[in-house]
């Protein structure tokens, strides 16, 4: 029996034994000299990882008593976090070598926080989802702070590492209520004793529960820490922050709402909705006064975990299907983007104020139409992939009778659409000035336009994910 | 009132005096000391419920090491309590009117508690009372839960990691002694004998 529930979390078993193998072995050798290599050789086991989840796979299988699952919607997850993961690891190397900040615990962090990930999305109890969650926190603190002689970095990890054992703690509560309720910490156990009534004890389980989620996913009310986070750390880093651990947690949410609380889908769903509409509008107006590239991408990704909510909102299949798609869309752009703003330099030192992009057109017109090309996606203008995302989560709120929430949410997108439009008014139109720095990694160049042609070209058939996207809805729900 | 009753209430009493005085008394050494009694204490409420391991664990992890720690880092560090109370207390208005009004939203929570049917069925772990406390956990974290420990060794090398990280410097540019060099040292290459010539120097 154990072998068989070994051979079920094999993906987990693999990474952190990678992990520790190349700790030790970096320790041994040549220490920080073996940091470039490792970041590629890990990049490439988190690609080759992700490949076999998603070609391997099949079916739902359950280990440790239903502790794990192993099903299409955490395979989907996967595959979308090994990869992001991978795509910002690749691009991270040659900035933080050029600084002195790659270490070679980093890939390993950045390995470990994975697997964290991988639990988080496939757990099927209460203790697992900690487990995972911890896993991931942790490694998360420490690399936000890796710049440690930085005020502004040790600030945002330890900012960090406070608020969110206080959201920990909230979901520890949460998860002690629900478990005195239910008397198992199994999900199924749970959905088993919740019926289709909630009991006042076990609503207040849920809310403590979701509070600390909408914490992890930076959802507002739960957002303050966010732009501080992203500001202050390493710019790799951030760029990790708004892709990985933002998949992770999404599916986290969307796991303990079906599979924990899938019987009482009325009681959470006004929760979800008011925070998704809390957040988009959090994040659209606050990002108008932000003149840091950074703190604004911290509000934008507010605003678009707010959307990705609104699918989670609606609580039905279709909704699942097109939060995970969303998800999948926001991470691809959100990569481009970050490519971008790796490079954003002046004399070697990074450039963060959003008014150095004037006039970026007539110097570099490859990578400011790049960028406008990501910006109108983020900004969900048709005909780029960004406006796909957000039309199949308007459908499936639409679809599920939360048509007040769909047309706030469109207010708030055109309003969120300022800032994004403002960059590309600076690009284009902007004052003239000395500009930015001309030369671009590779690396970076590469993510860039390739993740400008996936928005632009991925409007035709979004890659073919929506199948795959359906069989994880349809897994989860049911 | 059997014996039992008595010890009961008497460590119950000191628990909760205990955790008064660390919140209440204005030396923070004097804090950690009450704190001290309270983890005490408790641990004998765990030996009345039979829960001897998590009792001794209590003794050992809590007392022994964490409380230990605590005091020094209160006798190390230069914190100005002081100054950290003063800007509590201007909080301290909106923070009690919050905390009440949660307290209050808990008591009715509690107050409609019921667990759900069939609750002794799903408990995860019944306590069978032939088997004893070391070995029924035993059984459970190595066996059941071996999923979870191993997570757990995880998230402490991921700590242990973290530590290292953010605190390790090597300095560079100084001299540390270096024995295999030492003892290796030839005399004829290290010195070099000059025959001068008075009057004229090297």
């Amino acid at each position: 029996m154990i072998s068989q529930d070994l051979q079920i979390v094999l993906p987990e078993i693999f990474l952190a034994i990678f992990a520790m193998v190349t700790l030790v072995g970096a320790v041994y050798t040549g220490k920080d000299k073996t940091a470039s290599l490792l970041t590629w050789v890990t990049a490439a086991v988190f690609v080759i990882l992700g490949l076999l989840i998603a070609v391997n796979g099949e079916g739902t299988r359950v280990a440790f008593d239903g502790m794990y699952v192993d099903d299409a919607f955490s395979r989907f997850a996967k595959v979308v976090i090994l990869f992001s993961a991978a795509a910002v690891l690749a691009m991270s190397q040659e900035y933080m070598s050029r600084r002195g900040l790659l270490r070679f615990e980093y890939p390993v962090l950045v390995s470990l926080s994975v697997v964290g990930m991988m639990v988080m999305v496939s757990a099927g109890d209460l203790m697992a989802l900690y487990m995972g969650l911890e896993l991931q926190s942790l490694a998360l603190y420490v690399i936000a702070s890796l710049r440690r002689d930085s005020v502004k970095s040790t600030e945002a990890g330890l900012k960090y590492f406070v608020l969110g054992a206080l959201s920990s703690g909230l979901l520890l509560y949460g998860a002690s209520l629900t478990y005195g309720f239910a008397g198992t910490t199994l999900f199924s156990g749970i959905i088993e004793a919740t019926g289709h009534d909630i009991s006042i004890g076990l609503l207040f389980g849920l809310v403590f529960m979701f509070a600390g989620f909408a914490f992890k996913v930076s959802a507002a009310p739960f957002h303050m820490w966010t732009p501080d986070v992203y500001e202050g750390s390493p710019t790799p880093v951030t760029a990790f922050f708004a892709t990985a651990p933002k998949v992770a947690a999404m599916g986290l949410f969307a796991r303990v709402a079906f599979d924990a609380f899938g019987g009482t889908v009325g009681d959470w769903q006004q929760i979800i909705s008011l925070i998704a509409l809390l957040s988009m509008y959090v994040g659209a107006i606050a990002a108008i006064g932000q003149r840091n590239i950074k703190r604004l991408m911290a509000y934008s990704s507010i605003a678009h975990m707010g959307f990705a909510l609104m699918g989670l909102a609606a609580g039905t299949v279709a909704g699942v299907e097109a939060m995970l798609i969303y998800m999948a869309i926001y991470v691809t752009m959100n990569i481009g983007t970050f490519a971008f703003i790796l490079s954003m330099e002046k004399d070697g030192q990074p450039m963060m104020d959003i008014s150095s992009l004037n006039m970026l057109s007539r110097k570099e017109p490859a990578k400011a139409w790049a960028l406008l090309f990501l910006m109108f996606s983020l900004a969900g203008v048709p005909p780029f992939i960004g406006f796909f995302g957000k039309f199949g989560v308007f459908r499936a709120a639409v679809d599920s009778g939360l048509f007040w929430l769909v047309v706030l949410g469109g207010i708030a997108s055109v309003i969120g659409a300022f800032y994004y439009l403002r960059i590309v008014f600076f690009m284009f139109f902007g004052k003239e000035n000395d500009g930015l720095d001309v030369k671009m990694n590779p690396v970076l160049w590469v993510a860039l336009m390739g993740s400008a042609a996936v928005v632009l070209v991925g409007a035709a058939n979004l890659f073919g994910i929506v199948p795959a996207a359906a069989a994880a809805a349809q897994a989860l729900v049911n | 009132m059997s014996v039992a009753d008595i010890a009961f209430y008497a460590f119950a009493l000191t628990t909760v005096a205990g955790g008064l005085f660390t919140v209440l008394s204005r030396n923070p050494v004097h804090s950690v000391l009450w704190l001290i009694l309270a983890f005490l204490s408790s641990a004998g409420l765990f030996v009345l419920l039979g829960a001897e391991f998590i009792a001794m664990l209590l003794m050992i992890v809590y007392v022994g090491a964490v409380a230990v720690l605590f005091l020094f880092v209160v006798m190390m560090l230069d914190i100005d309590f002081a100054a950290l109370k003063a800007e509590m207390a201007r909080y301290m208005p909106l923070a009690l009117l919050i905390g009440v009004i949660i307290l209050i939203q808990l008591a009715m929570a509690y107050g409609a508690w019921h667990t759900s049917d069939g609750f002794q069925t799903r408990l995860a772990a019944p306590i069978d009372g032939s088997v004893e406390n070391t070995a029924a956990l035993g059984l459970l974290i190595y066996d059941k839960y071996l999923i979870l420990f191993q997570l757990a060794g995880l998230i402490l090398l991921v700590a242990m990691i973290g530590a290292i990280v953010l605190t390790l410097r090597h300095r560079q540019n100084i001299k540390r002694q270096d024995i295999l060099a030492q003892m290796f040292r030839d005399p004829a290459k290290a010195m070099e004998l000059k025959d001068v010539k008075p009057g004229q120097g090297l």
